[in-house]
């Protein structure tokens, strides 16, 4: 029997049972959106990441202390960086052409009946260029003059929340009761995916948050720039020794972490491959169960066809005639399922993009990969049901009722 | 009376089963040869082997024993695939239940055996297929599905199929079992009518009126064949129908379900 053959009594079976094969297709089509929208939600979220870390700057390289993980649990880290590491680094590296320490408290920034809740983040004036800010009025903080002094360079979005008709510069805001003046704002970065809006910042010289905020020595992370592009091995290496050198160090491991830009973008991505590898297998779970249910009404319409099975044996159809007959009809239901699987996966994915504002990506490759999981899937669970139909008895199938 | 060779021939034919720890001999050794253009009913109590008979004939079952030769081929060694071909290709069967594929209008029932024979094209299928109503007279009903026909039709739709792959044999089983005594008279003038047109057929039946519109009945009992007689006296099957009683005030009265 020709293909074309084939499909027609196939489709005709299928429509003889409306219903039944609604339910079967939808179990495909659930599966399948799923996939589609969660490996979308997957691809965006890692090309995002990789859009924001590559517009931080090429050269960026970050220096985080060697947090020990035991079982999934972070232990307490045995070294913290300091004040004077940051000037260990700024006096002694070559490659590198600036440097700034990052420290932060969370809370609101206050003017009059305004409020911002925005993140204060201490960081030398060198953070500027190392995160490819700029001012737009005003002035950046000096390090020298400026150490400990109740000043702030703010972003567009906070000078939108606190100063939404007035100049800012030269007026005070109030930070957790502690009075800091403006005296600079930035230029407007834009926003960047998940809601991290780059221009909801509030920069003050880290000794001010360090001393009058926190009252701590501790550094959490140092941010530094390389003088270039393919400096970043050497300069990441040069710190590295500048901070064993101050600290003596000799065991064999390294007392902090130093992250190009590159294998930051790789270790934050990589933790997203997780996810979404953990997302599509659940989804892909969902196209198994809709596999089965495939599988169960080819039984089904099997047992229900006995009769039908045993006439088209009698008047000549081979075994091979009747499993294409059925393998069809799974392979059609799966195939269904599968476009418009695909086509709902695809309008999920664009909804949630605009209506949530995530980044999604839906990726061809999820959607042929789905369409041939799909075409798989037919002929897989319909293998069983179609062979049982195949090997039936003529006689004794003619005999059921 | 013949010189020819014969189409069908059964040579000591053995049929058991195993059924729990006991064997039944269904067929104990039964021979007998089919001619080009003969109508044989085969007669026989139930139990009596002629369903296991049917079953070989019809390439459905192999004997345990003995040789069946259908239209000069050996069949009792053949393979599932090959049995199928046989029966696609050399054999007709009407079945007492008429066995038509609901929701499947006439026409498509009637194509339906020449959809495994991948030599045939769709035009030609259908054409045949037209031909092979008209022969049973539907031809204006090849649109009408199984459940618009009565139960008359619907065996003629079935002897259509039957014939449209233009058989060596036609084998019938209980041809007229489910019909009423007008309405068998009707599909036994269609039979006769094919076997004056040269056809050869073979009809299982138990009731022995039906025998008498053959022109042989071969009539088997406990797995043995018991007679094998010519019938001198052929029943003409329109001159019985016309001699009935008319039909009640009913017109309708025929089980016209399938399934």
């Amino acid at each position: 029997m020709n293909p074309f053959t084939l499909a027609k009594i196939a489709l005709r079976a299928l429509l003889r049972n409306r219903m039944r094969t609604f339910l079967s297709v939808l179990g495909i089509v659930i599966g399948v959106a799923a996939v589609i929208t969660m490996v979308a939600m997957g691809e965006g979220s890692k090309k995002s990441i990789k859009e924001q870390m590559t517009a931080m700057g090429t050269n960026a390289i970050t220096i985080m202390p060697n947090q020990s993980r035991r079982g999934g649990v972070q232990t307490e880290s045995t070294e913290t960086l300091e004040e004077e590491d940051v000037i260990a680094i700024r006096e002694n590296a070559n490659y590198i052409n600036g440097v700034s320490p990052m420290v932060t408290v969370g809370g609101q920034a206050i003017v009059g009946n305004n409020n911002s809740p925005t993140t204060l983040s201490g960081v030398s004036a060198d953070y500027l260029k190392i995160r490819n800010y700029e001012i737009q009025d005003g002035v950046m903080f000096d390090d020298e003059t400026d150490r400990m002094a109740k000043v702030c360079v703010i972003g567009q979005t906070v000078v939108k929340n606190l100063f939404p008709d007035t100049d800012p510069i030269g007026k005070t805001i109030r930070y957790k009761s502690i009075p800091l003046k403006v005296i600079g704002t930035l230029k407007t970065k834009g926003s960047g995916d998940f809601g991290q809006d780059q221009d909801d910042v509030i920069f003050t010289p880290y000794q001010t948050v360090m001393r009058r905020f926190s009252a701590t020595t501790n550094i959490r992370q140092i941010y530094a720039n390389s003088i270039g592009e393919g400096y970043a091995a050497k300069a990441t290496e040069e710190i590295m020794t500048i901070l064993k050198e101050r600290r003596n160090w000799t065991k064999p491991t390294d007392p902090f972490r130093v992250f190009t830009q590159e294998e930051m973008i790789q270790m934050v991505t990589s933790t997203s491959d997780m996810l979404s590898l953990v997302l599509t297998a659940i989804a892909g779970i969902s196209l198994f169960v809709g596999g089965i249910g495939i599988m169960n009404i080819m039984y089904v319409s099997v047992t229900e066809r006995t009769k039908e099975i045993g006439l088209r044996m009698a008047i000549g159809a081979r075994g091979r005639d009747i499993l294409l007959q059925f393998l069809f009809e799974s392979v059609i239901i799966s195939l269904l399922g599968g476009a418009i699987g695909i086509a709902l996966g695809i309008a999920a994915s664009e909804t949630v993009k605009i209506a949530m504002n995530w980044p999604m990506s839906v990726s061809v490759t999820s959607v042929i990969v789905s369409f041939g999981v799909c075409f798989a899937t037919g002929v897989f669970f319909g293998w069983y049901p179609a062979r049982k139909a195949s090997r039936l008895d003529p006689i004794e199938a003619l005999r059921f009722e | 009376m013949q010189t020819e060779q014969p189409i069908l021939s059964v040579q000591n034919l053995r049929r058991d089963f195993k059924m729990g720890d006991e064997i039944v001999h269904a067929l104990r050794g039964v021979s007998f040869d089919i001619y080009p253009g003969e109508f044989v009913t085969i007669m026989g109590t139930s139990g009596s082997g002629k369903s296991t008979m049917l079953n070989i004939l019809g390439c459905m079952d192999r004997p345990t024993s003995g040789h069946y030769i259908l239209d000069g081929q050996h069949t009792e060694t053949l393979k599932r695939d090959a049995l199928a071909r046989i029966r696609s290709q050399k054999l007709g069967f009407v079945f007492q239940s008429y066995n038509l594929l609901s929701r499947t209008t006439a026409i498509e029932n009637v194509e339906l055996p020449l959809l495994y024979n991948s030599k045939i094209s769709a035009e030609e299928r259908h054409h045949r297929a037209i031909e092979a109503l008209k022969m049973v007279g539907l031809e204006s009903r090849m649109n009408h599905l199984p459940n618009q026909l009565s139960g008359g039709q619907q065996q003629r739709v079935a002897i259509a199929r039957a014939l449209v792959n233009d058989p060596v044999i036609i084998l019938a089983d209980e041809a007229t079992g489910n019909l009423d005594t007008r309405t068998s008279y009707e599909i036994m003038m269609i039979f006769q009518e094919l076997h004056r047109q040269g056809k050869t057929i073979a009809f299982v039946t138990h009731e022995p009126d039906i025998a008498t519109f053959s022109g042989r009945t071969v009539t088997l009992r406990d797995g043995l064949l018991k007679k094998d007689v010519i019938n001198e006296k052929v029943q003409d099957a329109k001159v019985a129908f016309e001699m009935l009683p008319p039909p009640e005030t009913f017109e309708d009265d025929e089980e016209g379900e399938v399934e």
